[in-house]
């Protein structure tokens, strides 16, 4: 691949000249690959944001890439009217599950992560590796024989079947105790006892500072790994009124024989992408970190 | 499809570097307290449910008469496991997902290894937008970006059927020889930017000073991507590759939402489907011992590539 050449050359070569047409080229090369790719991401967002702004009656009419006659309002208005306006129910589901999951979920994580990096007991390399094989086996296989479980004990299509196990985050304790190995210094923990604090103020007034980067990461992930489940809910949920917006417009989506219009559902699903979407710009660089740290370490 | 968790830790175990650190004994008590509503909510969440479906996977119902009778649960050993490994419907959905990963997977870290690559170049501009461009589907749940996808490949109103038409092409993107292939493209998109950050993290990590020595040693830039860059982002390939394989097991979302508007999807299209239909029809019995085999392939298959590499690696 020649794209990656002016690097080198830049650094490397000796005359300007030379210099800047080879490299001229090559950021050529370079560009026109990322452009590429960045279309191929690109268009379907674009061709929702564009059908959204439809009628039901152009979206088979038209350019699905073009905007025709702008009823993106009048779509928005159906979309909140529809089943009794179900759809903000279903978009304060969501915002439930996941700020609440992901706050519990965070702050067990720090706990226990901070108690693995922290604390020599006896059983620590086992109880931290048993939580890293649940990291390797993905919990949508658990949620069949949750649903079992559960359905004994009366939880199926209640909140509590889908927060419940979206508490649980053997990743987030994992990058916790990585981030607090690395980063709450012992020499600190010591002096604090020194000073009289006890372990649980040590670990709230001393660790948790320290840890929020962290933290911040480990409630993203959290919050976003929820606002996207769709079998866990799908499972435990049969009632309208308790579900997330994913089953809810999934719902619609083969609704489309039961008469619920194509523009309710390609409207919906445009709204219920915008919040995530701000967030991520908004909060990218927690992101990379989080993500960083992950790998790399 | 629920969000992949790295699993690197397996890779590099920390355990035992930070023991020889610790100041002061006798802790224990603090540590069972801060590990106990986390270990609580694990113990019930994530290991009671496999031992309950292990359990449940070695018993059958047995319904009297022409089932209207009573059921009785009776032991069944390794029936139901017999059953599944007999079963052509679950067996040709392994078969399915195995054959989409092995192409699926190199095809898209490929591609975020490239990008991440060119993102990381000297040569590369406007950065910082092409990274959120690309990180951009992440941001989509996995059921919306399906429900996306299903118009764009409907016959009648996909913008892409329409282009093709254009220019004399006839392409049903659900027809029984692409819906695979539409299967992996919608994967592709939804995660080749996930991968890429991952790697192009990783490839920031790199000292500046190791790079620099190898152009000055004469490298060209694609030697240096090559024998430096390339080589110091193992670890992060190693981990994209391990949630990939995890992510291509648990196909779910799309192929539930094609089957909707294609019907070359059945609904045992994959193992999470299949295992949805065995308990929709009420065998749970059977529909926990499709989970077990899974969840116990993917383990294998992720834990043992984690295994694989590490023995084989020189820089991990």
């Amino acid at each position: 691949m020649t794209t990656v050449t002016p690097t080198a050359t830049r650094a490397a070569a000796g005359s300007p000249g030379r210099l800047r047409t080879s490299s001229l080229a090559g950021r050529a090369g370079v560009f026109a690959v990322m452009a590429l790719f960045a279309l191929y991401t690109l268009i379907p967002v674009w061709w929702l944001l564009v059908t959204a702004t439809k009628n039901k009656g152009y979206l088979f009419t038209t350019n699905g890439l073009w905007f025709s006659h702008f009823d993106l309002w009048t779509n928005i208005r159906d979309v909140f009217q529809e089943q009794d306006g179900i759809f903000a129910r279903w978009l304060l589901n969501s915002a439930l599950y996941s700020f609440g999951g992901a706050a519990v979920s965070t702050t067990l994580s720090a706990m226990a992560g901070y108690a693995l990096a922290k604390y020599a007991f006896r059983g620590r390399d086992l109880t931290f590796n048993v939580i890293l094989g649940a990291v390797l086996i993905p919990d949508v296989m658990f949620a069949l024989p949750l649903y079992l479980m559960f359905s004994q004990v009366h939880l199926v299509n209640t909140y509590w079947a889908v927060f419940l196990p979206s508490v649980v985050s053997p990743f987030g304790v994992y990058l916790s105790r990585i981030y607090a190995g690395a980063s709450v210094p012992d020499e600190l923990i010591e002096a604090a006892r020194l000073d009289g604090a006890g372990e649980a103020r040590i670990f709230w007034r001393v660790a948790m500072p320290i840890m929020s980067p962290a933290l911040v990461t480990i409630f993203l992930f959290q919050f976003v790994s929820i606002w996207n489940n769709y079998l866990l809910p799908l499972l435990m949920l049969n009632s309208d009124e308790l579900q997330p917006v994913t089953v809810g417009l999934a719902n619609w989506r083969e609704g489309v024989n039961q008469g619920i219009p194509y523009n309710i559902t390609i409207t919906g699903a445009f709204l219920s992408v915008i919040p995530l979407i701000v967030a991520f710009l908004v909060l990218q660089r927690f992101w990379r970190s989080g993500l960083a740290a992950g790998s790399v370490k | 499809m629920a969000t992949r968790t790295p699993g690197d830790a397996l890779a590099h175990p920390i355990a035992g570097s930070a023991a020889k650190r610790i100041p002061g004994r006798g802790h224990t008590r603090s540590a069972v307290l801060f590990l106990a509503p986390f270990g609580l909510l694990f113990t019930a969440m994530l290991l009671a449910p496999i031992g309950y479906a292990v359990y449940q996977s070695f018993f059958r119902t047995h319904r009297s008469g022409l089932g209207l009778g009573p059921s009785t649960t009776v032991f069944a050993g390794f029936d139901n496991y017999v059953t599944a490994l007999h079963d052509s419907r679950f067996m040709s959905s392994f078969l399915r997902v195995f054959t989409l990963g092995i192409v699926q997977v190199p095809v898209m870290l490929g591609l975020a290894l490239l990008l991440a690559l060119l993102l990381d170049s000297r040569g590369a501009v406007f950065k910082k937008v092409f990274r959120q461009i690309y990180f951009l589907p992440y941001a989509l749940p996995g059921v919306i970006a399906a429900i996306m996808w299903s118009f764009l490949y409907a016959p009648s109103v996909s913008p892409f059927t329409a282009a093709l038409r254009h220019v004399g092409l006839e392409v049903n993107f659900l027809s029984d020889d692409l819906v695979l292939a539409s299967i992996g493209n919608m994967m592709t998109w939804a995660w080749t930017g996930f991968n890429m950050l991952i790697i192009y993290s990783a490839l920031q990590a790199i000292p500046g000073e190791l790079t620099e020595a190898a152009v000055m040693d004469g490298c060209s830039g694609w030697r240096v991507a090559w024998h430096v860059k390339i080589p110091a982002v193992r670890p992060a390939l190693i981990l994209t590759t391990v949630f990939s394989i995890i992510g291509t097991a648990q196909l779910f979302n799309e192929p539930a939402v094609l089957s909707q508007v294609a019907p070359t999807v059945s609904p045992t299209y994959t193992p999470i489907l299949a295992t949805q239909q065995s308990a929709d029809i009420n065998n749970y019995n059977y529909a926990a011992t499709q989970s077990v085999i899974l969840a116990l392939l993917t383990f294998v298959l992720s834990f043992g590539f984690l295994k694989f590499t590490q023995r084989k690696g020189t820089f991990a």
